[in-house]
């Protein structure tokens, strides 16, 4: 006998399922927005030689992109309150979202800074700027403009990866859909519509980043 | 006392000795061409007149900012001097109007509404007053180069650098930068520039200075230089320049 | 029976969750690496329905969780009457997922040879097919190899999401130890060191080779 798909049982639950779908929102926003953040500043840090932060921000970055999110997941989670460090699951996965993210941005916007030609810093010191103005009026936009689409993306990868934090018991989306698998034994159906939602989030960022790199970052209003 | 005066300076670029003790004194108003082949070093002396390149012995002065070889801070030096690079170098991100604000607004500290009247007033002179809200991207070749004089004067240099500013420009566009050059040399600006339009430099130069392995070889009035060359090496540099 | 775990005992139980890591890395880097070169050749060639169904994969997968991915693999083949077990649904769902990642960098790589390249070799008669064999994917390759092997560390990594559906690799052991000796923060931290020393000799490898060839694509 063939398997019937129903999807309807799945659908009941389209409250849980929108919640969850916000909390992933939500969970990558602010991951986003420090783990950028974090970035710039290793990304000066790095591109500057400002020892020790630069040496520090070396191995950081090595130790991130080394081991699955996961991992560090766990280790924060499980592994911070042996040493009496004590946060709760969502502060978890938020911490495990910046540190990580901010790891990969910090590569992205390394590379951006380099890519600048050297007649804009060398115009920028001509014009009396610092370096600390140079960076800021001179550098950043541009360099963040170079590598605005792999930010995007890797803040995409990061979105779809924090599908694990379910894993520690944080309730975004695959926590939401862990349940209702749970309830309404359609665990394929649940998934499938879950999986689609995700999806539908990653076209969202998509845009979003689009939006806000055009509006912010090019400094054009067209 | 002269407005740049440049005493005994050395520069290095590893082992390459590429200034040997270079004197040389610009006064107020004058135009100064610095010439010669590539590689005697004439562009490396203009960007250690802005601190660009540091030093490696002797000292620059510029209307009483003075660079010594360590020295860190060029924010004085750079004050008194204003530069225009071969490759323009606006910055892509910025307006035209934003390039020509930007440093008066937050190097000198001067408040927006002033800043916009300066940088409306620097586009006039190199008549690209429409062009405030164009991006540098919309431009030709000259019209960036004249965006980028415009924001070198909007700091209200004493001194005008000018880097082989018509070398990357279609022949069409040489004239319209020129003519601005010529413009600001009438208005009494200083101006020490490199520069390959030997024919510009004759007729705007008051002195043509001309470099030869790392040193000022022969300097003086540019009729003199072209028409009575006294050494071996400027006729030859003139007359390979003939030739092209 | 509460038994006591020396540092080794954890270290060996450890090892041997490793070695399915690397095993099931191995495996799909592999496999995924074939697929991924079908996805590439159809997302190229001329056939607009073939393109669109490359691109659709791709974005697919690269749009959605790897979690999603391998859950949907595993109660998928179960509808469909196959007793699938936690290895054979990590060792498909992360071969997809290669396949996808794998297809889009080589694109890149195809895409970054320039035209003039296709336009001299269709200047010598080649045919279309000669052009790929003899021209494009030479070239295409040399600059693929550093990004490759990139990639793999994140098929090292990705490995570790297999352990929610049940595959007792590297983490699930990691896990397990975890709790029956309540050392989180050693047990976890051996974990991440030891996925380190998988990943980071890759890391550095490629690198090596992006300075060696010099493009990135």
């Amino acid at each position: 006998m063939a398997y019937e798909f129903e999807f309807a049982p799945v659908l009941e639950y389209t409250d849980l399922l929108l919640k969850g779908a916000f909390f992933t929102i939500a969970l990558t926003a602010v991951g986003a927005v420090f783990g950028i953040g974090l970035g710039i500043i290793g990304a000066v840090c790095r591109a500057w030689r400002l020892q020790p932060f630069a040496a520090l921000f070396a191995v950081y970055v090595e130790l991130i992109r080394n081991t699955p999110f996961l991992v560090q997941l766990f280790f924060i989670f499980f592994g911070l309150p042996s040493l009496g460090i004590h946060i709760g699951e969502w502060e978890a996965a938020v911490l495990a979202m910046v540190i990580n993210l901010g790891a990969y941005s910090t590569e992205i916007i390394r590379a951006g800074i380099a890519s600048v030609p050297k007649g804009q810093l060398e115009a920028a010191a001509s014009l009396a700027m610092n370096r600390y103005e140079s960076f800021r009026y001179v550098v950043l936009r541009p360099a963040l403009q170079t590598v605005w689409p792999a930010l995007t993306s890797q803040v995409i990868i990061v979105m779809l990866g924090s599908a694990v934090c379910s894993q520690i018991a944080t309730e975004e989306l695959t926590f939401a859909a862990n349940f209702i698998q749970s309830r309404n034994f359609r665990a394929f159906e649940t998934y499938f519509i879950t999986t689609a939602i995700y999806f539908a989030i990653a076209i969202m960022i998509r845009q979003l980043m689009l939006a806000i790199g055009k509006r912010y970052i090019s400094g054009r209003l067209s | 006392m002269s407005l740049v005066s440049i005493h005994q300076l050395h520069k290095h670029f590893g082992d390459n000795h590429v200034l040997k003790g270079i004197d040389l004194n610009v006064d107020e108003g004058q135009v100064i061409a610095l010439i010669g082949r590539s590689g005697s070093g004439k562009s490396t002396l203009l960007r250690t007149i802005n601190g660009l390149e540091c030093i490696d012995a002797g000292e620059i002065t510029v209307d009483g900012a003075k660079i010594q070889a360590g020295a860190k801070d060029m924010r004085p030096l750079r004050l008194k001097v204003g530069m225009v690079f071969q490759q323009f170098n606006l910055f892509p991100h910025l307006s035209v109007g934003e390039n020509v604000m930007l440093a008066p607004k937050i190097v000198k500290k001067t408040d927006p509404a002033q800043a916009q009247e300066l940088a409306e007033q620097m586009l006039a002179k190199v008549g690209l007053s429409e062009k405030f809200d164009a991006f540098p991207g919309e431009l030709s070749g000259g019209q960036q180069q004249r965006v980028a004089i415009a924001r070198a004067l909007a700091m209200q240099p004493k001194v005008m650098l000018c880097d082989e500013i018509t070398s990357a420009l279609d022949p069409e566009l040489v004239s319209e930068v020129l003519s601005v050059v010529k413009q600001l040399a009438n208005e009494g600006m200083t101006l020490v520039m490199v520069t390959h339009e030997m024919r510009f430099a004759r007729e705007v130069g008051d002195k043509l200075v001309f470099m030869h392995q790392g040193r000022v070889h022969e300097e003086g009035p540019p009729e003199a230089l072209f028409n009575a060359p006294s050494t071996p090496e400027l006729a030859a540099f003139i007359g390979a320049i003939d030739q092209a | 029976m509460l038994t006591q775990f020396t540092t080794w005992d954890i270290v060996r139980n450890l090892l041997e969750g490793g070695k399915w890591t690397l095993l099931l890395s191995l495996l799909a880097f592999f496999l995924g690496g074939v697929t991924g070169l079908i996805i590439v050749l159809l997302r190229i060639s001329p056939n607009r329905f073939l393109r669109v169904i490359a691109k659709v994969w791709i974005e697919l997968f690269q749009g959605t969780p790897l979690l999603m991915q391998l859950f949907i693999v595993f109660f998928g083949l179960s509808l469909l009457g196959w007793d699938v077990s936690a290895w054979t649904a990590a060792a498909i769902g992360l071969t997809l997922f290669t396949s996808a990642y794998l297809a889009e960098i080589w694109r890149g790589c195809i895409e970054a040879i320039p035209s003039g390249q296709w336009e001299a070799s269709a200047s010598l008669a080649f045919s279309p097919l000669q052009q790929m064999r003899y021209v494009i994917l030479p070239q295409a390759l040399r600059i693929a190899i550093p990004p490759t092997v990139g990639f793999s560390v994140q098929v090292v990594k990705g490995t570790a999401v297999t352990s929610i559906i049940g595959f007792t690799e590297l983490t699930k052991s990691g896990t397990m130890i975890a709790n029956a000796t309540f050392e989180p923060f050693m047990v976890f931290g051996l974990v991440a060191t030891a996925y380190f020393c998988l990943c980071y000799p890759l890391s550095v490898y490629a690198r090596h080779l992006e300075r060696k060839y010099h493009v990135a694509c």
